[in-house]
């Protein structure tokens, strides 16, 4: 295992009921005490539900490109199996007493790092194949909270997330986002609406969107400029993604969404709009109520099926963009459409374009993964293996013939773009949201 | 007390008791671990939350379309000896008095040169996953004792009974009474180790189907 591997002392700011200063091996056991006393009975009950089959392998796109079994995606949580036997099923002071279940160790776990990280996409699509049903996606972001309390999440991913919690942006930037987000209005002459005080919809922007794609950003202005909605970004909650979701620190993760749901309640917003970007999108639809411990008092909405809406709705008409893109395939995010429930809304936004779809061989809700998912792009150390799984899927692109790659999910931009340079690929991937900005029908040129 | 007295006697009863009890605090278990509530606003009502399970619950029981090519033949494999054993459990003639008898109904059973073939094909299906397990690197991976003894016990069973019907090696009555002391065996092994999944796998489909299609999501 390299180094790099290696235990990260201060990672996990959030107090251990192990004091003073632990060492690894009181942290990983202190860790594993409170996964297995966190556990739930769904979790316990998804863990009890498997027969060791092995068919998950099957659907994980680093599997199927190394046949390393080690990438089977319930072996991944192997560890915190043995945990929770030991410290909390049905059996546990049996397993304990016979020594049936040994304690978790650290170097155990510093093997499991890279399974659970470099090696997991989040993507779901193992949770699609389980014959018992085992949702088993969740169970691998449970096993990296554990991971995280630990101080076993990958320092890009911890770094980050404990930077946004504290400022609001995962990384130190030239100039606050703020400032970039004003002057992407100026570069593309649209208007950014900005701290209005009262609001139907707060909007907030990918990171990577600002840093790479400044035009999505705009387009998202633009849109909603458009339909003539009511809406707002907020200074002091900019950024979409979540990285203390990624990096597995539950207490990280609800700081950066409190930042979020403080400002749309503080300007009344009824909608809270996640641009372009997947994990965002779940980490506020699915999650951020939880980690709030109430309802949320706004709805959470992805701009894809924000924008599905206003088509079924008739306020949004679109040109027909066929002759501009041509045949078009469409890059599904996972955290958004399988995981998500954001099913419809992509190909319903496709049709109003009018285009000409070619999709690939595996779509919708059996999509593979662009690779990226899950913090795997952030981690430069998990390249070589992102790029061997990550061929499946630009093989599947390349052989749909399609001119055009769209998705709605600036990492899986990010990603793909990352693979163009990387083996020389012909593709560029374009954003939906920027296809319906540029397609926009004015209310004087509708028929 | 003969030693078939003994196994159909209190041999079977006592194990039957620990299978019961054993059975209940499996699940029961589980109700004292924290259940969450998930403050998110859903996708979905409640009905089709059910429905999603229910469909999830049928779904689950074949590949989809797009893992069918990479899956198929191992599911095929592993249903294959299932349908086997039930046919056998259920429906040989000899099981469905003694069965029948315990909860009071009777049902037609097959004819026992049926029976034969379907247990000496099941055997052989039953040996095939055995292979498969030793010898596929990933399902090699992940198993362990549970594993490998239910295998064994539940052969045994079958072996017996095989052994019992054909009447060889010993004498029927010794035969039998083996037969019935691996069924003893069974039932007492049966709440410790992952034969607990024919208690679990359609709540089990039908949880995590319901809760992913409460997201809307695929399932």
């Amino acid at each position: 295992m390299s180094t790099a591997l290696a235990l990260i002392p201060d990672a996990a700011p959030a107090p251990l009921p192990v004091a003073p200063d632990p060492t690894p091996a009181a942290r990983v056991a202190a860790a594993m005490r409170g996964f297995a006393a966190e556990i739930g009975a769904l979790s316990a009950f998804r863990m009890e539900s498997c027969i060791h089959c092995g068919i998950c392998a099957e659907s994980c796109h680093y599997y199927i490109a190394t046949e390393d079994p080690r990438y089977t995606p319930i072996w991944k949580i192997e560890p915190f199996k043995q945990a929770y036997k030991r410290e909390s099923s049905s059996f546990a002071p049996v397993m304990r007493a016979l020594g049936l279940k040994r304690a978790v160790t650290a170097t155990q776990l510093q093997e499991w790092q890279h399974l659970l990280f470099d090696s997991c996409n989040l993507c779901g699509r193992c949770s699609l194949i389980c014959p018992m049903g085992i949702d088993i996606a969740s169970l691998i972001e449970q096993a990296r909270h554990a991971m995280f309390d630990a101080g076993l999440a990958p320092s890009e991913l911890y770094e980050k997330a404990a930077h946004q919690a504290r400022t609001g942006q995962p990384e130190s930037s030239s100039e606050p986002y703020r400032d970039q987000l004003l002057a992407i209005g100026r570069k593309f002459g649209v208007a950014i609406p900005l701290d209005v005080a009262k609001v139907d919809v707060m909007l907030c922007v990918a990171r990577t969107d600002i840093e790479r794609y400044p035009a999505a950003v705009a387009a998202l202005a633009r849109v909603m400029g458009h339909l003539g909605v009511s809406c707002t970004f907020r200074s002091d909650a900019l950024v979409a993604e979540n990285y203390g979701y990624l990096a597995g620190g539950k207490d990280l993760q609800r700081q950066i969404s409190r930042r979020l749901i403080d400002e749309a309640i503080a300007c009344g917003a009824g909608t809270l709009l996640v641009p372009e970007c997947g994990h965002a999108y779940s980490a506020l639809r699915w999650e951020a109520a939880d980690l709030y411990g109430k309802p949320l008092p706004f709805v959470v909405r992805h701009v894809t099926e924000y924008l599905a809406d206003a088509l079924r709705g008739g306020t949004l008409h679109l040109r027909n963009a066929g002759e501009e893109t041509g045949s078009v395939t469409f890059h599904d995010p996972c955290e958004l459409v399988r995981k998500g429930g954001v099913r419809s809304a992509p190909r319903a936004i496709l049709k109003a374009l009018g285009v000409t779809m070619n999709e690939l061989l595996n779509h919708g809700d059996f999509a593979f993964c662009c690779g990226g998912g899950g913090g795997v792009i952030d981690m430069p150390r998990a390249a070589p293996l992102r790029y061997r799984a990550m061929e499946i899927k630009l093989r599947e692109i390349d052989d749909t013939g399609a001119r055009t790659l769209l998705t709605s999910c600036s990492d899986c931009r990010r990603t793909f773009d990352d693979a163009r340079v990387h083996f020389d690929w012909d593709k560029s991937p374009g954003s939906l949201l920027e296809l319906v900005a540029a397609n926009l029908v004015t209310v004087a040129a509708r028929p | 007390m003969d030693l078939l007295g003994f196994a159909r006697g209190p041999g079977f009863w006592g194990a039957f008791a620990v299978f019961c009890a054993g059975v209940v605090w499996r699940i029961v278990s589980f109700a004292l671990l924290r259940i969450r509530h998930d403050w998110n606003r859903p996708r979905a009502g409640l009905a089709r939350s059910v429905a999603g399970g229910v469909l999830a619950t049928a779904t689950r029981s074949y590949p989809h379309r797009e893992f069918i090519g990479r899956t198929g033949a191992g599911e095929a494999l592993g249903y294959s000896y299932h349908l086997g054993l039930f046919a056998v459990v259920l429906l040989f003639t000899p099981h469905i008095a003694f069965l029948g008898g315990l909860v009071g109904l009777r049902w037609p059973g097959l004819p026992s040169s049926l029976i034969t073939v379907i247990s000496v094909l099941t055997v052989g299906l039953f040996l095939a996953v055995l292979f498969r397990r030793v010898t596929n690197p990933v399902i090699r991976m992940l198993s362990n004792f549970d594993d490998y003894f239910s295998w064994c016990i539940t052969m045994l069973v079958m072996a017996t009974g095989i052994a019992a019907t054909a009447h060889i090696g010993a004498r029927y009555e010794t035969l039998l009474a083996v037969h019935v002391l691996s069924v003893d065996a069974l039932l007492l092994w049966f709440p410790f180790g992952k034969l607990m999944h024919a208690f679990y796998i359609f709540p089990s489909r039908a949880l995590n189907g319901g809760l992913l299609s409460r997201k809307g999501a695929a399932s």
